[in-house]
């Protein structure tokens, strides 16, 4: 491999875990907080892809101010979502996650419906040019990417570990039952949980949208990457989500240039199945998976 | 069932041959659940089974006599491979994990354009020969022979299930830890349970490859497991009827939304949605509801 490819394929790995990570930290903190197995989280990055669609390609906003709203949007799916599917299948991890699946089917079919099956939508890219990098050549728009995914999880972190209600909703994750005589709402914390997922799935949908065939099918490989993800990192860990995502996006990025993209989700299942074997616990994760 | 067909179209024979294999493949979904472990690759070791089944089909040319007991084979030997790392985990993890590794068996077959024929996947499957008089290729042999071997299987996974095996895969469900304490290798028995539901998987796939005479990899793809959960939520699978009625029912809802194609899905995630809320056990715990409705009728 030439040098110019190789930093070009490093920088694209740096961007693949950085929205790795960004999707993957809402399923392991949804999953940590009671259990919700949320299959409906691919079709989040979807929707937001699609409001970045409506407000930056069809209604003329800015582009940072439409990746701006698509955080409260998402986030109220998220707790639309909560509140009438996890909240009721509450204690039964398998039907929280065949429901979301159903989830999946009526977003799919409902935004193939409003915004229209045919390729993708054309969304123009707002920041043109390139960085130059040792000859390899990056766009601002994928540069764009691995700063924001960083504010992102940066936040997250200043929230969880800092925050009064950030550390309600660890300790909530650590043990309900515990948490809920401490006075904690557990209740809120789902509904805060599922919120943040939303929201930050959007987002990620929102900045990738320019770069991205944007089609109400887009969340569906998405999906099964995040669960390897949240799988290899340790089920409910996010700290071991982000190293797990960034893994996957070294080697997905790496297979996909030497070889094919096929070959490169293959890869990725392979190093899942080989980690369950190895540690099922998963690389930071306490819990079986 | 067996008048049915010569009262119906054509067309509504072919539905019912797929129904009757569709019945076989929640069957065996059922006896892997049985053990508490939900598997989300049960539709890929179909594919298995129909691969295997018209690959000798194709280039050895056995018959089909001989091809679907051996795709059984082929889709139980893909689940033993595959069932290892899936021990390690239980519930949900296995739940994942097994989405997971289907999709890469479904890669294998979208990589490789030798054999499986790459994305496009396998056409030109034999039909099935003449058996003296009859032509298997007309709908109405066919469906009875579909319906043969699958009253036959369901028959077996019948027994099976009332039999100590199957009661052993209940308490598996119940409480493993205790299982294990009496002496039960719990993982022998789970193994068992999805190698013995793969090779149902392999038949229902084999039946299916011979009919439609070509297969490709989306026909296993995620949707159409998920459809295979809708079945199974809306029936139930704390009785062994409860599968086949929620096959039977949604087989029924899905031809009437014929018309309403493109909002077929949105549809059917509604009834999943609805169902796991609303009526966790399905609709076969409707039925001890209206007995026990009647009882008390005759007695007031």
């Amino acid at each position: 491999m030439e040098l110019t490819t190789f930093v070009q394929t490093i920088a694209n790995s740096v961007v693949a875990g950085s929205i790795y990570a960004t999707v993957a930290v809402g399923l392991a903190l949804a999953f940590g907080v009671m259990q919700m197995a949320n299959h409906a989280h691919g079709e989040f990055f979807m929707l937001g892809a699609y409001v970045v669609y409506v407000f930056y390609a069809l209604g003329g906003m800015p582009f940072p101010l439409a990746v701006l709203a698509a955080i409260p949007t998402i986030a109220i799916i998220g707790l639309l979502t909560e509140r009438l599917i996890f909240r009721p299948t509450r204690g039964n991890v398998l039907a929280g996650f065949m429901a979301t699946a159903g989830l999946t089917w009526v977003l799919q079919t409902a935004a193939g419906r409003i915004w229209g099956l045919a390729f993708m939508k054309m969304i123009p890219t707002p920041y043109m040019g390139a960085a130059n990098i040792a000859g390899a050549q990056i766009g601002w728009q994928r540069v764009l990417i691995i700063p924001a995914a960083c504010i992102l999880l940066g936040l997250l972190w200043f929230f969880l570990h800092r925050v009064r209600w950030g550390k309600a909703l660890r300790a909530c994750a650590q043990d309900p039952e515990a948490a809920a005589l401490q006075g904690i709402s557990i209740n809120k914390m789902t509904a805060l949980a599922m919120g943040i997922a939303g929201a930050y799935a959007g987002v990620a949908g929102a900045l990738l949208a320019p770069i991205h065939a944007v089609t109400p099918y887009m969340g569906r490989d998405l999906l099964i990457t995040a669960f390897i993800v949240v799988i290899v990192g340790g089920m409910s860990s996010i700290e071991g989500a982000v190293l797990a995502a960034f893994l996957l996006g070294f080697i997905h990025t790496f297979v996909t240039t030497i070889f094919d993209a096929t070959s490169a989700v293959m890869v990725g299942v392979a190093f899942m199945a080989i980690i369950l074997i190895v540690k099922p616990t998963g690389l930071m994760g306490r819990v079986k998976a | 069932m067996s008048v049915l067909p010569f009262f119906a179209r054509e067309y509504y024979v072919e539905i019912l041959i797929i129904f009757l294999i569709n019945v076989i493949l929640v069957t065996s979904y059922r006896l892997i659940a049985t053990t508490g472990d939900w598997t989300l690759c049960h539709v890929v070791l179909m594919g298995a089974g129909a691969y295997a089944s018209a690959l000798m089909a194709k280039h050895f040319g056995w018959p089909f006599w001989m091809t679907m007991p051996l795709a059984g084979a082929a889709a139980g030997l893909v689940g033993l491979g595959i069932v290892y790392p899936l021990l390690r985990t239980v519930g949900f993890g296995f739940f994942i994990a097994s989405l997971a590794i289907g999709e890469f068996i479904r890669l294998v077959w979208i990589k490789f354009h030798t054999p499986f024929g790459g994305p496009r996947g396998m056409i030109n499957i034999p039909y099935l020969g003449e058996l003296g008089p009859i032509d298997f290729y007309e709908a109405i042999p066919y469906y009875f022979m579909t319906l043969m071997i699958t009253s036959g299987c369901v028959f077996i996974m019948y027994r099976i299930d009332r039999s100590r095996i199957g009661n052993t895969f209940k308490v598996i469900y119940e409480d493993d830890i205790l299982a294990e304490s009496i002496g039960i290798r719990v993982g022998r028995y789970r193994s068992f349970a999805f190698v013995l539901g793969s090779f149902f998987a392999g038949i229902a796939g084999a039946l299916l490859a011979h009919r439609l005479s070509a297969i490709d990899p989306h026909q296993f793809g995620l949707d159409e497991m998920v459809y295979l959960l809708v079945w199974v939520v809306v029936g139930g699978t704390a009785t062994f009827a409860g599968p086949v009625i929620g096959v039977a029912v949604m087989t029924f809802l899905f031809e009437w939304t014929r018309p309403l194609l493109a909002w077929r899905p949105l549809f059917f995630g509604a009834i999943l949605i609805g169902f796991l809320i609303f009526l966790p056990g399905g609709l076969e715990s409707l039925i001890p509801k209206f007995t026990f409705w009647n009882k008390k009728q005759k007695t007031t």
